[in-house]
């Protein structure tokens, strides 16, 4: 039997908040245990929490971004349980009615094509705390830092058909939330996780199929495993007369399986109600306007405009865009150079990427900056050196050796325009190379390739690859 | 110094003003009065005296700077569920019987910052749920007016310790009558102020949406002098309202002349006993004899009010006494076998059988299944009483009434009756439930113990109610009956 999957994301974004959802607290990442958590996080007798605004403002940015709905009036409930890191005894969430609904973004499937995925809502609440059981003996500690701290909770339709859309949608999510600058995105932090409910059932098949629920998948790569691992467990499981149970389930990275954590049995009621310590938040239609006004260039539409106005190829536009300061190094780059978009593209998702990657640093912290990569572009737009030897000096200059002309003039690689040098190294090849020149002479055009390999080499690299060509061409078939 | 017992704030704070006695002096005189009368009414948990005289001695010095603030030196006690920095603060709960709170309630801080005085810390009801202060961990409060009988709750403590003549004044909270029913059985005025009025940052929550805090009194103008220090907008209460406080004392003064009371016809049926219904009546004769006139105003919904709070307080109870679980702060069991363990014990010992009989209430009616027949229903019907409210407040300025359906009860006489005990809030539930300001003021005796005359006006009329008694006590010397023996 074929059998379609089909999944809904529950994303957990924290937000770049200063201070907590409901005190004023810090946020900031990293602080001994206990230190950041004020009487309000602490759930003391008589507290209560007070709205930090600024969610709001995070929580309608996003809604607008992903074409919601955003309410003009949402309310926070009470999600009653008892558990060590959750002091009150309930987490303040929003339940009935959410902050965002109704939005939707798009994702390229595996075939290529746009693909719409819901938005069902996103909502404003607070984090717990965490429990630490390494290093204590018989005993837990708990951290409360983390406790109150703001998350937005993005659901999905169960629109996502693969764990390859489902990375690309929690991707897209992802590069939405930065751009928007309301979460860092952070997923080694925890500030970006997900749970996935995943089901299977027969192809062409309208019902769903019993879901379980795979929390906390805090990597792409973790959401892409654990999704597939899931879908074959459960087609196993169907396939040999069983049936999944509605539970949730935990993904364990180093053995790459899923395994349950609750069934539905187990699952608490959590006796929401709205919690009468707060004011229903209410949004007027100016403070949406305002908002909208304020939103930056998103990343699809950033991404058509690359291609309109750069004419860059449509999947580095994709790639240049997927970060907002990636977009904007090339951008400044594109400005300083006249060597053209698409050869700065080349560079940024080339060489730039790579080299970063190797370091583990991010762009802001790249050790060649826009400026210099357009500098050293330019050299090569002016045939001062050869492409290949502007990598390099593109590797002298991430050394810290300077600027690309500094890197030129010291290593003097210049590239070699001048013909009668050409002429004599090309001379020289021909003289060395009797065989060659006889066979290519006799029709074998592919050794075109050795004479201009021979001629760089005596030029060490540095002649004009186009004049080389050239030259060859007209001695050997001369 | 000796006497000083007897008068209420305003006249203290003229003797103050006028040098007469200084605020050390009044501050011992009534301390050495709780020393010599509390083991009769355990109105207090924590008598803080090294506290109180250093606050006294801080005070003169500041009059004798010529500074200081409204309350100068006055004294008062604090109902025990409000928050005192580095006072223990009980709740009236054994849960609570180590918690030394490591900060003040605004209220607290509003009164201190104005030079009040504060003698100690009130008994009341376990987490402000009961009707007669026998729920207290720490023992019944005793009703000065006699002994045998409750003072009311759950702010007992308070009202006993006013109407004793311990202190002038004492804070009290009110969810469903827990300042006015126990200001009726004790003969103190008690006022519960508009929702919202007063921030509820540092008072232990009980029903969120119903908490109110407010004062038990000698006097109307008493009540208002503090009520003007502690009402305004707390920027740490969401529901705290940035509405303008009056001068409540300048208002007090005004005429009731043309003044509309409204008559809850509901109020004067079966469940009230007669003779107090006579007071009452006759008080709103007096008031009308003062230039009001009295008409009578229906109240369809208001027959619902005590079902209503008991699932809407209990809901929000539930969950905002989740909180005491025994790993912060608190009551912690020992020897426990694992979390649960934990839990359950920690709460199991620490609560007392009626905060556990509201835990349950609260988590049944908000339960999968149960929510939208009971939590959801309740709000429906809770809109309509408010809406019954709203209706009189068209035609009438306030509304008059009985307090309470008895004089004070003795002690042990409803405590295994849960519902009979639940009626004797009859008539204060649905002014929590519409969030509407209202005040018991003395209006005479029954079989020799006090009556209260009820008062309910429009969303921050508090003036109104406070001009309303004030003229009614004008006319009356009911506020000025001391019980024997405390005289």
């Amino acid at each position: 039997m074929s059998w379609e999957v089909v999944i809904g994301l529950e994303i957990h974004a924290q937000l770049a908040t200063k201070s907590k959802i409901f005190s004023a607290a810090s946020t900031a990442y990293g602080a001994e245990p206990n230190t950041q958590a004020c009487l309000v996080d602490l759930g003391y007798p008589g507290v209560l929490p007070v709205l930090n605004k600024e969610v709001v403002h995070m929580a309608a940015m996003f809604g607008l971004a992903v074409n919601a709905t955003v309410a003009p009036r949402s309310v926070f409930a009470r999600k009653n349980y008892f558990y060590p890191d959750l002091p009150k005894g309930y987490q303040i969430s929003q339940y009935e009615l959410p902050i965002v609904e109704h939005g939707e973004l798009f994702i390229t499937d595996a075939d290529g094509n746009e693909k719409r995925i819901g938005i069902t809502r996103a909502h404003l609440e607070e984090d717990a705390g965490k429990s630490i059981h390494e290093g204590l003996d018989k005993s837990s500690g708990i951290d409360l830092n983390r406790a109150g701290t703001p998350l937005l909770e993005i659901v999905s339709e169960p629109d996502i058909r693969s764990a390859k859309e489902a990375v690309a949608y929690m991707r897209k999510i992802h590069t939405i939330v930065r751009y928007l600058g309301i979460s860092d995105g952070n997923m080694q932090e925890g500030s970006f996780r997900c749970d996935a409910n995943v089901s299977v059932r027969p192809q062409g098949q309208e019902a769903f199929g019993t879901r379980a629920e795979i929390k906390n998948l805090n990597s792409f790569r973790f959401v892409e495993k654990a999704i597939n691992f899931e879908i074959e467990r459960q087609i196993d499981l169907i396939e040999d007369g069983g049936e999944v149970v509605q539970e949730t389930r935990l993904y364990d990275a180093d053995k790459d399986e899923t395994r349950s954590m609750r069934s539905k049995e187990e699952a608490n009621d959590y006796r929401y109600f709205p919690d009468p310590d707060l004011l229903p938040v209410e949004i007027s239609e100016a403070y949406i306007e305002a908002v909208r006004k304020e939103l930056p260039e998103l990343p699809d539409a950033k991404q058509q405009r690359f291609v309109a106005q750069y004419d860059v190829r449509k999947d580095d536009a994709a790639i240049l865009t997927a970060s907002r300061p990636v977009a904007d190094y090339f951008e400044a780059a594109v400005a300083k150079t006249g060597a053209g978009a698409q050869l700065v593209a080349n560079w940024v998702v080339g060489d730039l990427s790579g080299a970063l990657n190797k370091d583990g640093l991010e762009i802001g912290d790249s050790r060649v900056s826009a400026d210099e990569l357009a500098g050293l572009l330019t050299r090569v737009h002016d045939n001062t050196i050869s492409g290949k030897i502007a990598k390099q000096v593109f590797e002298a200059m991430w050394a810290g050796d300077g600027s690309a002309d500094e890197v030129i003039e010291a290593k003097g690689l210049r590239q070699i325009t001048d013909s009668s040098a050409i002429e004599a190294a090309v001379d020289k090849v021909i003289a060395a190379n009797p065989g060659q020149v006889a066979e290519y002479r006799s029709g074998k055009d592919k050794l075109m390739g050795f004479f201009v390999g021979q001629v760089m080499k005596e030029t060490r690299g540095q002649a004009n690859p186009g004049q080389v060509n050239q030259i060859l061409k007209a001695k050997l078939d001369g | 110094m000796t006497g000083l017992h007897a008068k209420t704030l305003t006249e203290l704070k003229a003797g103050l003003d006028g040098g007469e006695f200084s605020s050390v002096e009044l501050t011992q005189s009534l301390l050495d009065r709780i020393a010599a009368h509390d083991d009769q009414l355990n109105a207090l948990i924590t008598v803080t005296g090294d506290e109180a005289l250093a606050a006294a001695e801080r005070a003169d010095d500041a009059r004798a700077a010529g500074a200081g603030g409204v309350l100068n030196g006055l004294p008062i006690i604090h109902k025990d569920i409000f928050c005192t920095r580095g006072i223990k603060t009980t709740c009236g709960s054994r849960m609570l019987d180590n918690f030394i709170s490591p900060y003040d309630a605004t209220i607290v801080e509003r009164l201190a910052a104005a030079g009040a005085v504060v003698l100690g810390k009130a008994n009341m009801d376990e987490f402000a749920m009961g009707s007669s202060n026998e729920t207290s961990y720490f023992g019944p409060v005793r009703n000065p007016w006699d002994r045998e009988r409750s003072p009311g709750g759950s702010s007992g403590g308070s009202a006993a310790a006013v109407a004793a003549r311990f202190s002038p004044a004492a804070t009290a909270t009110d969810t469903g009558g827990s300042i006015r029913q126990p200001a009726a059985l004790t003969g103190t005025l008690g006022i519960k102020p508009t929702y919202g009025r007063v921030s509820r940052y540092g008072m232990i929550a009980f029903a969120s949406s119903l908490d109110q805090a407010g004062v038990i009194t000698r006097s109307a103008e008493d009540a208002a002098r503090l009520l003007g220090v502690m009402a305004g907008f707390d920027e740490r209460d969401s529901t705290c309202l940035d509405v303008p406080v009056p001068d409540y004392v300048a208002e007090l003064g005004q005429s009731i002349k043309g003044l509309k009371v409204g008559v809850v016809r509901q109020h004067f049926d079966a469940g009230l006993d007669a003779d107090c219904g006579a007071r009452v009546k006759e008080a709103i004769a007096v008031i009308e004899s003062l230039g009001a006139t009295a008409v009578e105003v229906d109240m369809p919904n208001i027959d619902y009010s005590v079902p209503t709070y008991y699932v809407v307080a209990p809901a929000e109870c539930s969950s905002n006494l989740s909180r005491f679980d025994g790993v912060r702060f608190g009551h912690r069991a020992g020897n426990v076998e694992d979390l649960f363990d934990l839990y359950c014990r920690s709460r199991g010992e620490g609560f007392g059988d009626e905060v556990k009989r509201r835990i349950m209430t609260g988590t049944y009616v908000l339960s999968a299944g149960y929510y939208d027949a009971y939590y959801l229903k309740a709000q429906q019907v809770r809109h309509l009483i408010a809406d019954d409210f709203k209706r009189a407040f068209e035609k009438v300025d306030v509304i008059a009434g009985p307090t309470a359906p008895t004089p004070a009860f003795r002690l042990g006489d409803k405590v295994d009756d849960p519902i009979t005990m639940y009626l004797n809030d009859i008539y204060t539930i649905g002014a929590n439930l519409g969030g509407f300001p209202a005040l018991s003021v003395p209006c005479g005796f029954v079989n020799d113990l006090p009556v209260g005359l009820h008062l309910v006006g429009h969303h921050f009329a508090e003036s109104t109610l406070l001009r309303c008694a004030h003229a009614y006590e004008q006319a009356t010397d009911w506020l000025a009956a001391c019980p024997e023996g405390f005289a």
